[in-house]
């Protein structure tokens, strides 16, 4: 078990009332009055429905801790970790080092939002709600789809679920992902698909014409090297074939490049995280999810809709419930109950604060430093960009030798300088580059590589 | 009979609301007829960005690039004002008492939001090199241990992102189970139908049928059902403990016994862990896998519906099946991994799950320790049984017996008022509390579902049986005031059905926020 040596030790002094928890709402003496209203001896008596032989087990834990020794215990393990901010950093592959502008986590901390629930009782939570429907609006406007829900987990199980739908959408069984889709992104429609048992195509772009049997095309633009797909003719190719058009988007990419509405896509998905929220290693991150009107009953999660009170003033309340699980129950159009609300909001919160021009300046930051690294390291020799085909703020460059060393090489200087591609691309490495990266540092990245290159 | 503005308030004894403080910075109905992009005035941008310090590259062909975007156009003022105004309008925790059932509504440390939010732990890249994170998989790995212990199971997963996200690892897990030992024809999954609707939809999702048992008369189980719905075709039962009447049920051996005599799995709920943890391991009862909601039992904020995250815990055999990432410690090297499991089930969404929730968890369990744990049930399971004994003279308790965590009362008495449950709850809120949950476990004639936590104060309690106590009474000598609450709050009751009937679920430019009016 966990750190065994300190278990036998108290390492807090305890309440006045002899309470370790310091968060316990009663004193003993209070429990006492309590108990005696309630008509028991003591707090035992009220577990008696549990087997006496189950009952107050062994419970070997850490020692409870002081705030003290907590933010002492903590700040030595956060120590262990390096963050991104200490490094030059040109890691992507789904999460990204953009900016987060200083206002959303103060409106995030705002405990009127971070503390509540769901807002099942809408008279007091119309911030909650009505922020839900600013996000809404916001992803229908930058998608440029028709209709959007409240919010998913995260990209990933946002693009399964949409999968899902499509399968609900079409009654058909058979899910094609693009075979340039994230492997994570891929492993999560997987999982989700195991449960009805739908067989998951892996498809090229020179398959693409046999989809008579699939659901929906499903791809993410751009791909996961980085590179922009030709989505007029995948998207018809799928229609051609009755399957619906599913892409999950880079939505910082939409403040430059064209948006999915644009090009006849059926559902979009994406990352909430480039929109306001940080890297947290991994989560919480949003999912947003976007469709086209036909589609408005079949939509996994929570929808929020404009309403009137009873004195006719405007006000917003959970709508199309009938969908969701705690009214359908196993007709739910998904088991999904919560929306990454607080998530949501900061997104909302990012998209008001920097605004269209906003959205629009920090895209073409992240484009033009991309393309200003990605020639920087084209010039070296033994590298090469993996395709000609435009890519927007990540890509993929073919190294002279294998990626692995030299990440290790790099990460030794200080230089966080991208990913292994994989199986995909021998020798690829996928390089992602924000707003957040200055010339010195993609100038030292690009120093760095030379340097590596050819070095054994 | 009308309702008047002095009179909404009469029986709450001038107590001031939530919502009746500061000054009135900007009107009720400006706030929901104009959104931000109403507010908006061209050339205003909240936040600067740099200027480009590279050379420009190229644009690619125009047919690749955006026509036009709309968005706000606010100063950052305006977005502060803006979004500040609208938290006003939420009742929280750090407001004031939230006894919503089966939700836990549990006060959230703060030093666990500045934990989480250190830049050893908030400024981590997923897919850092793991030699630059062996701090947050330490912590991870061990999270996997604790709560593999507080629920007496062999290890526990951390992906999923939240706690119907656990349930679907879960119950994948069993089917993979099933798949891997050649029982493909065990296809049924039993779930009682005082079940948190998540289970049934899940199931359904995994692709099992779904076989309802009820409750029995006296809030345990169906025992005489449960024995007939068993046969080969079992694959396991989701069960939730306590039920979501709040009660243990008291047949819990004999019914993991039946379902593993018939080849089935256990898969436990632990959305109501908050009553047990620390009291009872799951494990030890006979479960074979369940899921913790970190959001609930162990403190992390709910953030007006997520995030939270909702780790598996399974046994050792159900181990290899677990979802990926798992971390894994090798003592030769000093070093923590994310690993696959054998024969998992795969990944359940682009990451490590969430991973800065879980941070917070990690902090409170080590706030506690295990002495501090059995407190928090303790108190919880104190301070609904006293909320219990003083309503139940005022309101019916179809179980008259302890509960666990949370008590389930019926409006039924007061409906014969012509005022019924919802009434209550919006009665609530004029008070200056937040209603309990409604109309929940189905199985309960006009359910009042209440749960205190452990965090609240006996003079908290005693303010929230008199406020109920008040609104029994004010049910028998006033009932349409009852009827026509909230009084106090930012609106009255909105109209859900005009909502669903013509959905407007967007703004859109020059359409004017009466849009979806009754015509």
């Amino acid at each position: 078990m966990v750190r065994p040596e300190s278990i036998e030790h108290n390492r807090t002094q305890p309440r006045p009332d002899g309470a370790y928890n310091p968060y316990l709402g009663t004193t003993p003496d209070e429990r006492a009055a309590m108990l005696r209203r309630i008509g028991v001896d003591s707090a035992e008596d009220l577990f008696e429905a549990i087997p006496a032989a189950f009952r107050s087990p062994e419970l070997r834990l850490p020692p409870p801790l002081s705030e003290i020794d907590l933010a002492r215990e903590l700040g030595a393990i956060a120590a262990m970790n390096r963050p991104a901010g200490s490094m030059i950093s040109f890691v992507g592959g789904g999460a990204y080092r953009h900016y987060v502008p200083s206002i959303v986590p103060h409106i995030l901390g705002r405990s009127e939002f971070y503390t509540a629930y769901t807002p099942y009782q809408p008279e007091i939570s119309q911030g909650t709600l009505q922020a839900a429907f600013e996000f809404q609006s916001m992803v229908c406007e930058i998608t440029g789809m028709d209709v959007a829900n409240a919010g998913m987990y995260d990209g990933a199980s946002a693009f399964a679920e949409a999968c899902l739908m499509a399968v609900t959408v079409t009654g058909r069984h058979r899910i094609a992902i693009l075979d340039s889709v994230s492997q994570a992104y891929i492993d999560t429609v997987r999982t989700y698909a195991a449960g009805r048992g739908l067989p998951v195509d892996i498809v090229s772009t020179r398959q693409a014409g046999s989809l008579s049997a699939a659901a929906c095309l499903a791809l993410q633009q751009p791909s996961s090297l980085g590179f922009f797909e030709d989505v007029d003719a995948l998207g018809a190719a799928a229609h051609a074939d009755g399957a619906l058009f599913v892409v999950d988007v880079d939505p910082i990419s939409l403040g430059l490049f064209r948006e999915p509405g644009a090009y006849e896509a059926d559902i979009v998905t994406a990352s909430g995280q480039s929109l306001g929220n940080g890297l947290n290693f991994g989560g919480p991150f949003a999912g947003l999810f976007a469709c086209r009107e036909r589609f408005i009953r079949s939509l996994p999660g929570r929808i929020v809709g404009r309403t009137k009170d009873l004195d006719g003033r405007t006000g917003y309340v959970l709508t199309l419930q009938t969908r969701e699980q705690h009214i359908r129950r196993e007709r739910a159009t998904s088991n999904i109950c919560t929306a990454q609300q607080l998530l949501a909001l900061g997104v909302a919160v990012y998209l008001a604060a920097v605004g269209a021009n906003g959205l629009r300046q920090i895209a073409e930051l992240c484009y033009h430093k991309a393309h200003y690294a990605a020639s920087q390291i084209e010039a070296l020799s033994g590298f090469r960009l993996a395709s000609d085909q435009p890519f927007f703020k990540e890509f993929t460059v073919i190294c002279p030798r294998p990626v692995k060393g030299i990440l290790e090489e790099l990460l030794a200087q200080g230089i966080a300088a991208g990913l292994d591609a994989g199986e995909c691309v021998s020798d690829g490495l996928t390089i992602a580059v924000t707003e957040m990266n200055t010339r010195t540092e993609i100038d030292a990245l690009v120093q760095a590589l030379g340097a590596t290159g050819h070095s054994e | 009979m009308t309702v008047t503005g002095d009179r909404s308030t009469a029986g709450a004894d001038q107590r001031t609301t939530p919502f009746s403080a500061g000054p009135p910075d900007l009107s009720r109905d400006l706030m929901g007829d104009a959104l931000t992009f109403d507010r908006g005035t061209p050339g205003k941008q909240g936040v600067l960005l740099p200027a480009l310090d590279v050379p420009p590259s190229e644009l690619p062909p125009e047919a690749l690039l955006r026509k036009n975007l709309r968005l706000p156009e606010l100063s950052q003022l305006d977005t502060v004002r803006y979004f500040t105004a609208l938290s006003r309008l939420n009742y929280s925790i750090d407001t004031g008492f939230y006894p919503l059932g089966s939700c836990t509504m549990k006060y959230n440390p703060k030093i666990d939001e500045d934990i989480a939010r250190l830049p050893g732990f908030a400024d981590l890249h997923p897919l850092q090199p793991e030699e630059t994170v062996q701090g947050s998989l330490q912590l991870f790995h061990e999270l996997q241990q604790m709560l593999a212990e507080i629920t007496g199971m062999h290890t526990a997963s951390l992906a999923p992102m939240a706690g119907a996200q656990g349930e679907l690892a879960g119950v994948l897990v069993i089917k993979a189970w099933l798949e891997a030992s050649g029982r493909t024809n065990r296809t049924r999954i039993l779930v009682p139908d005082a079940a948190h609707g998540t289970n049934p939809a899940t199931a359904a999702m995994c692709g099992f049928e779904v076989v309802t048992i009820p409750t029995a008369a006296d809030g345990d189980m169906n025992m005489a059902a449960l024995e007939a719905a068993l046969d080969d075709r079992l694959a396991g039962m989701m069960l939730t403990i306590p039920n979501t009447l709040g009660l243990f049920d008291r047949h819990i051996v004999r019914i993991i016994e039946l379902v593993h005599k018939s080849g089935g799995l256990m898969y436990g709920d632990g959305a109501n862990l908050n009553a047990i943890a620390g009291q009872v391991k799951p494990g030890a009862l006979g479960f074979d896998v369940m899921h913790i909601n970190v959001h609930k039992t162990l403190s992390t904020p709910h953030g007006g519906g997520g995030p939270g995250a909702g780790p598996i815990a399974v046994t050792a055999e159900l181990a290899p099946f677990l979802p990926a990432p798992y971390v894994t410690f090798e003592e030769s090297k000093q070093r923590y991994s994310l690993t696959t499991p054998e024969r998992s089930i795969g990944r359940t969404g682009g990451f490590h799950g969430n991973a800065a929730v879980l941070v917070r968890a990690y902090a409170y369990l080590r706030t506690l320790g295990a002495k501090g744990l059995r407190e928090m049930s303790e108190g919880a399971v104190v301070n609904a049984n006293y909320v219990q004994a003083r309503l139940k003279a005022a309101f019916s308790l179809p179980f008259d017996r302890p509960c666990m965590h949370e008590v389930v009362f019926s409006g039924s008495r007061q409906r014969a008022h012509g005022v019924r449950t919802l009434d209550i709850a919006k009665r609530l809120i004029d008070y200056g509390f937040h209603p309990p949950t409604v109309y929940f476990p189905l199985i309960v004639d006009e359910a009042l579902m209440i749960e205190p936590t452990e965090a609240e104060g006996m003079q908290a309690l005693d303010a929230f049986c008199d406020a109920m106590l008040a609104i029994a009474a004010e049910a028998e000598t006033d009932p349409e005031l009852v009827r026509g609450a909230p009084h106090t709050a930012p609106l009255r009751r909105l109209d859900e059905a005009a909502a669903a009937r013509r959905p407007v679920l967007r703004w859109r430019a020059g359409e004017p926020a009466q849009s979806n009016a009754p015509a």
